[in-house]
């Protein structure tokens, strides 16, 4: 027969000093281990939005980002009559890009971060469909205007609206901020490539990357044929979102390691907490579990009876580790991408999966601690325990 | 000592606890001496950096060239005393998660400019003479297990595309304790030969040694007033500066991993702290036998603290041991992605104080209380 569970929340009010410490470290290690993961998926899932499943990104063969990618205004050519590539109203939808970094000062310190600055097609609206102009304008081909980003727009100095800056040989004006839905692009300040290109002394027959917008996301494979079997190209077609997903590889992992480490010492140190915690509650009840095994209870009905009461604490502690770290969720924070070497504004993204996988941590931390002590109250000798004072 | 008897008995009163506490306090220190490393990791730039030597990178952005011919004005620059030019290679080795930095360096200067990267002379005129040739830092090499005379093969975008096998000509090391040993050297001439029209004769950014380290400021701006006004205007900066503009970026992860980190290691501390207090309170009762059998207040005293120091001196010492041997394992989970990290010698003297310092504050606190307590009352308490 099994003890009643209300005997167990209720000896845990009784025992709430000793209580709180086990439900602290729990909740703390839970909290650690969400806000964690949820860095590394925020950083991730920022990247990955940026691209989108029916645009292409075409590069020089073999380069691991737009940075040391380079494609001759001779293979756009090329590349824009190939099939699967949609068309619009004004020819096919392809946006040949510039990418460059400038440095700009950050509001919050005044010191410079490398912001990326990307030279596109005037129709790039059509091709990055998911991107929309907040405030503003889409700047006019042929004219030194610049359109930011919504977090450029607030974590740069002088990307107000209206403002002007100087980047290159040329002075720039704001003409509008987009939104592109979380992704990198909106830590990016675009305009015209032809003309980025005259203020940074590049040549304008060579753009880094082409990215082109598919019929369908299945027409990807028969552009990829075409396009590398072609003796005249020497390029690389990604699906826009692998190439994204790639780029955040290196801080994810970063992140992963250095927190599940963290998170990992601090479980150990939590599973400390709760053996504390119920050792000391079946040791100072020895009489108590004496009195309920002469009752007829089980030894089997005790070892669940404390496994419950340890699950339970520790179901709070997971619990309020998660309310804990929730307003984290949304919170935007910025550092710089490894791959790219410029500076990326991203947000804290906790997911219910994320909140299940802690009170699941939570839980086998609590059973780890609770199952030792559980065992030795289900072993203690009846009679002598009864004799106690 | 004529009282270790009883402060031994009373430390294994309740072996579990004994061993309990004690494991937390080393679960707390690991915590804290990774946290230390992973935090001097991220800022390491700027503590290696050479105090003599300046950093000279285009004006307008970090990835744009500067011509060849600068390096001649800037080595005319009084306080200059060598001048060396890089590119950055961004090459791929068999996969982008094997990432280590690859510059493409010039031989005559590298190694007037970088003193502290040393190659023996017979694999440095090995170097010199090999058009394919490559120089990797010892941890790279060991990371790889390359050794001298390996053939390197690294895909490139460059040189007609595809992949280019380097000759592993020589292996540098730092005579700087932390120094970056991760960069991978390659030849400057093959390089410009074969790079294409715009990256001709130019440079990625310009290293320069000088006379003496008060000259930096003198000479940075004399290399920024000399190219002002022309196509390709620099910007001059201590390496320690450069290596702080990209320390400082990344600024929020490290700000929240040691937030984090921070905070529970103090909540680690508190608990733990906490559990030893109230051992000392449970066991009132005995104190007051000892002081109403004629013990002094400061024997008593003296009995709580020795316990809970020694406690605390036992569990720090085991966790920076544990330490000692993990971040080792953590170190190779993260090459690549962070600089090598480093246990220093100072950083384990701080975390053993900071475990004593606990353990004198949490017997401090109930030490004093049985110090002072009245005997009558105490014994009257069950």
């Amino acid at each position: 027969m099994a003890i009643p569970i209300i005997y167990n929340i209720r000896s845990v009010k009784a025992r709430w000093t000793s209580t709180i410490v086990a439900v602290a470290g729990i909740a703390g290690t839970v909290g650690v281990f969400i806000a964690m993961l949820s860095l590394a998926r925020g950083f991730r899932a920022t990247l990955v939005s940026s691209g989108s499943a029916d645009n292409a990104l075409i590069t020089r063969a073999g380069a691991t980002s737009e940075m040391t990618s380079g494609v001759s205004i001779d293979s756009v050519k090329i590349i824009q009559d190939a099939p699967g590539i949609a068309r619009g109203p004004e020819g096919p939808l392809l946006t040949q890009e510039a990418v460059l970094m400038a440095p700009i000062p950050l509001r919050s310190t005044g010191t410079d971060a490398n912001v990326e600055l990307r030279g596109v097609s005037p129709n790039v609206l059509a091709i990055r469909s998911n991107i929309q102009i907040k405030e503003g304008r889409m700047f006019r081909p042929g004219l030194s205007e610049l359109i930011v980003g919504k977090n450029a727009n607030t974590t740069y100095s002088g990307l107000t609206l209206g403002s002007t800056i100087g980047l290159g040989s040329v002075r720039w004006q704001v003409v509008g901020v987009f939104d592109a839905g979380g992704s990198a692009f909106d830590s990016e300040v675009w305009g015209d490539a032809h003309l980025l290109n005259g203020a940074y002394k590049r040549p304008d027959t060579l753009s880094q990357s082409v990215t082109v917008h598919l019929t369908s996301p299945a027409a990807l494979q028969q552009l990829k044929d075409s396009l590398t079997s072609d003796p005249r190209l020497n390029v690389d077609v990604t699906r826009e979102i692998d190439y994204y997903a790639k780029q955040s590889t290196r801080m994810t992992t970063l992140i992963t390691t250095l927190g599940g480490f963290v998170a990992a010492i601090m479980a150990i140190g939590a599973v400390f907490g709760a053996l504390n915690t119920m050792y000391s509650a079946v040791a100072e009840r020895g009489r108590e579990i004496a009195t309920m095994r002469a009752l007829g209870f089980g030894a089997a009905a005790v070892v669940l009876s404390f496994s419950i009461e340890a699950l339970l604490i520790s179901f709070i502690g997971g619990g309020i580790g998660c309310l804990a770290v929730l307003p984290l969720n949304g919170l935007t924070t910025s550092t710089m991408n490894f791959q790219t070497f410029s500076n990326l504004a991203f947000a804290f993204k906790i997911t219910p999966e994320l909140l299940v996988k802690g009170i699941v941590f939570a839980l086998v931390m609590g059973l780890i601690g609770g199952l030792l002590p559980a065992v030795r109250a289900a072993r203690l000798p009846v009679a002598t325990a009864l004799r106690e004072l | 000592m004529k009282f270790r008897g009883l402060i031994f008995a009373n430390l294994f009163r309740k072996k579990l606890r004994l061993i309990l506490t004690i494991g937390s306090f080393a679960v707390a220190l690991v915590l804290f001496t990774f946290l230390a490393v992973v935090k001097s990791a991220f800022s390491r730039g700027t503590e290696i950096a050479g105090e003599d030597r300046l950093v000279v990178v285009s004006r307008i952005g970090l990835m744009q060239l500067m011509p060849i011919s600068h390096r001649d004005k800037i080595l005319a620059i009084p306080g200059v005393k060598a001048v060396t030019h890089n590119h950055w290679f961004g090459g791929v080795y068999q996969d982008e998660k094997n990432f280590f930095p690859q510059f493409v360096i010039d031989p005559e200067n590298q190694r007037q400019v970088m003193t502290e990267l040393v190659v023996p002379d017979d694999q440095w005129n090995n170097f010199v003479k090999d058009r394919m040739g490559a120089i990797a830092g010892a941890r790279t090499a060991a990371r790889f297990h390359w050794k001298i005379g390996d053939r390197i093969p690294i895909k490139t975008t460059l040189y007609g595309g595809g992949s280019s096998e380097f000759n592993l000509d020589g292996i540098y090391h730092s005579e700087r304790p932390g120094g970056d040993e991760s960069q991978f050297w390659l030849q400057w001439k093959y390089f410009d030969e074969n790079a294409p029209a715009p990256v001709k004769s130019t440079a990625g950014w310009y290293v320069v040694k000088l006379n003496s380290p008060d000259d930096a400021v003198r000479v940075a701006k004399a290399i920024d007033e000399k190219f002002a006004n022309s196509a390709f205007e620099t910007k001059s900066e201590t390496e320690s500066a450069f290596a702080a503009y990209f320390a400082k970026q990344f600024g929020n992860i490290e700000l929240l991993i040691l937030t984090i980190g921070g905070v529970v290691f103090f909540t680690l501390l508190l608990v733990t702290g906490n559990t030893m207090a109230i051992s000392v309170r449970e066991r009132v009762g005995e104190l007051a036998v000892l002081k109403a059998i004629g013990f002094s207040g400061r024997a008593v005293l003296f009995f709580v603290l020795a316990e809970s120091i020694i406690i605390a001196f036992v569990g720090g010492v085991l966790g920076l041991t544990l330490a000692y041997l993990l971040i080792p394992v953590i170190g190779i989970a993260l090459t690549g992605l962070l600089p090598p990290l480093i246990l220093s010698k100072t950083l384990l003297t701080l975390g053993l104080g900071f475990a004593l310092l606990v353990g004198v504050v949490s017997g401090l606190l109930p030490g004093i209380g049985a110090m002072r307590m009245r005997v009558v009352n105490a014994l009257r308490r069950v």
